[in-house]
């Protein structure tokens, strides 16, 4: 098993105005294998972009490292090689935009890469058709509303085909349907071609579908587990200001009124099949 | 008291290569008390609509008015509808501006020309209202916040100029889930208190299902549903994937049970209830198998 993201004691501190230190990763430590599905959930401010930042060296470590397939992030001579490995979408996507057209914009990566035209065109077409903006091709991104804008940072990044994909909270302005269309895309992508995922969301039911669920609270990780054995925790996660997915809150719900129902549901269909054998 | 918008259109960029239909002839009347939730699909004009409800865009054809008055008439209009319709924008960067946090959501009640200590007696509630603490963040650099914490300013911001109409694009859009509750809660609490009218553009089948009274779906420029969320999330005709809309979490949970033959009735809402409805489902399944 080789391993994609190697986190050892890592800390980050930011400083303030008054040029105080404000710690905002305190010791982590975390193991990504290749091909891994890993959901980071924790509150607001808990350190999810902070430690994302340190995946492709935007940050690098104050104390401890961060290796990526073997890279240090500290190596400066590594630097484009970490960047072409971990691709990153990040929370606003006005940051992102680069071009005036989105082709462009999403052909931007790809270029940088010093690939061949007829190969960069072949990956903003598919890239488009992914996240469903084909149609927008020719449109200026910055025009776009909030979601068609998410939607043109995703299909940029995607077009850098990276071994490993960074989503933060990349799917918080899409519609439902469009948020499972682009859920479903970076599923196959992770199942199809062993792309590693690291998915920093607010939405349970997303992070329900990753191999993996890492929580985050005040700079730490605090669980880490699969997905049935952290939200079968219900009264933690909620103490975590989370929440867990509706047919786990039922389910946990039910067994407290004493019926019979394994611990472990944390999907519809699961809660449907437990109470109607 | 309300406002009204009557057969609007709105393009953007006209004449130009990128111009771009967002609403054509849209009508509609919001009502102080008010709770009326929008949902939509992305680019379907949910954003342009809400712009026009503080006078921030002018329609290319048709009127809005504030309380009858047409808010592009004059100067004067516009100054007011500013003070009685507060928005909150779906990207908070868009309107977070000033050097500190106190600063920015003290920059509303300022500018209605309070006295400097009834601005920080509501600049001190508005942050407390969502969540943030005084002590912690008020001399920060509100760009250098966590995403969540920005959208808490944001919201404040807003809350402290005690609106009329409070306009939230978006607003739970990064903020984690009791974060979300929390807000939400104080939200309703003002709501409910102050008599204003609350329209909230979300993507978030929960937060509408649970709290909007009134539901409008936009698709392509146009309105096309307006009605109670009941009515729409319980309409086997209406086909929500075409407006790339959902059911909310619940009734898709309620709806799966009943698809493995469970007798429950899928409108039901709150946690506690639906649990004793499988209970009485599950008893009644069992009495009448043996
Ligand atoms: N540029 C910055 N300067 C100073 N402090 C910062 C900066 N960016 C983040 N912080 C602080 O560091 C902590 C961790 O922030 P981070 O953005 O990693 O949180 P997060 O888990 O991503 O939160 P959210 O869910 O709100 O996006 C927070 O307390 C935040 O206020
Ligand atoms: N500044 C702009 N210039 C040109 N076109 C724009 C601009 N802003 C939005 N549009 C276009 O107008 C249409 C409606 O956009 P709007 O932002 O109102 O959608 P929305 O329903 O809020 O979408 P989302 O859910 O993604 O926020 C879209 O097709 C969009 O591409
Ligand atoms: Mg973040
Ligand atoms: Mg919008």
């Amino acid at each position: 098993m080789t391993i994609m993201l190697q986190i050892k004691d890592l800390c980050h501190s930011y400083r303030n105005e008054q040029n105080e230190t404000l710690p905002a990763l305190d010791h982590v430590s975390l193991d990504v294998a290749a091909g891994q599905f890993l959901a980071v959930i924790g509150r607001n401010g808990s350190g999810k972009s902070t430690l994302a930042k340190h995946l492709n060296a935007l940050l690098v470590p104050d104390a401890g490292s961060c290796l990526v397939n073997g890279m240090d992030t500290r190596n400066t001579a590594l630097l484009w090689d970490v960047r072409q490995t971990v691709g990153m979408v990040f929370q606003n996507p006005d940051n992102q935009i680069v071009a005036s057209l989105v082709e462009e914009d999403v052909a931007f990566g790809p270029e940088n890469l010093g690939l061949p035209p007829a190969e960069i065109q072949r990956r903003v077409t598919d890239s488009l058709e992914m996240v469903g903006m084909t149609e927008y091709r020719l449109h200026a991104p910055h025009l776009l509303s909030g979601g068609q804008k998410q939607r043109v940072a995703i299909a940029g990044v995607l077009a850098m085909k990276p071994r490993c994909l960074v989503l933060d909270e990349s799917t918080a302005m899409l519609d439902p349907v469009g948020r499972s269309e682009v859920l479903a895309a970076v599923c196959k992508l992770h199942r199809q071609q062993g792309i590693t995922v690291v998915l920093i969301t607010h939405f349970m039911e997303e992070a329900v579908e990753a191999d993996r669920v890492v929580v985050m609270d005040a700079g730490r990780i605090i669980m880490d587990g699969d997905p049935a054995t952290v939200f079968s925790q219900v009264e933690c996660i909620r103490s975590l200001g989370l929440d867990v997915p509706v047919a786990a809150d039922i389910a946990a719900r039910l067994r407290q009124k004493g019926i019979d129902i394994p611990a472990d549901i944390i999907r519809d269909e699961e809660l449907a099949v437990a109470l109607c054998r | 008291m309300s406002i009204e918008l009557q057969n609007i259109s709105y393009t953007y960029m006209p004449g130009t290569p990128y111009c771009r239909d967002a609403l054509l002839d849209v009508s509609l009347k919001i009502e102080r008390g008010e709770f009326i939730g929008i949902i939509g699909h992305t680019g379907s004009g949910k954003s342009t609509l809400v712009q026009h409800l503080n006078g921030l865009l002018r329609p290319t054809a048709g009127t809005v008015s504030l309380d009858g008055a047409n808010m592009h008439e004059r100067k004067q209009a516009l100054k007011s509808v500013r003070q009685k319709v507060g928005m909150v924008f779906q990207y908070p960067e868009h309107q977070l501006f000033e050097e500190t946090v106190f600063d920015d959501v003290a920059f509303g009640p300022r500018n209605l020309g309070l006295s400097d200590e009834d601005v920080q007696q509501r600049v001190e509630s508005a942050l407390e209202c969502v969540g943030l603490s005084v002590a912690d963040v008020a001399k920060r650099s509100p760009f250098r916040l966590s995403g969540g914490q920005m959208r808490r300013v944001a919201i404040a911001g807003v809350i402290a100029l005690r609106p009329e109409y409070l306009v939230l694009d978006e607003p739970s859009a990064g903020l984690d889930p009791c974060g979300r509750d929390e807000i939400y809660a104080q939200i309703l609490q003002l709501y409910r208190t102050s008599g204003m009218a609350v329209v909230l553009v979300t993507h978030n089948m929960e937060d509408v299902a649970r709290m909007a009274k009134r539901l409008l779906v936009m698709d392509h420029c146009r309105i096309r549903f307006d009605g109670p969320p009941v009515d729409l999330f319980h309409d086997e005709t209406i086909q929500l994937r075409d407006f790339g809309v959902s059911l909310p979490h619940v009734t898709s949970l309620l709806k799966t049970l009943r698809a493995h033959s469970l007798d429950i009735d899928d409108t039901l809402q709150d946690e506690e209830v639906v649990v004793e409805a499988i209970r009485s489902a599950l008893k009644r399944k069992r009495d009448s198998s043996c």
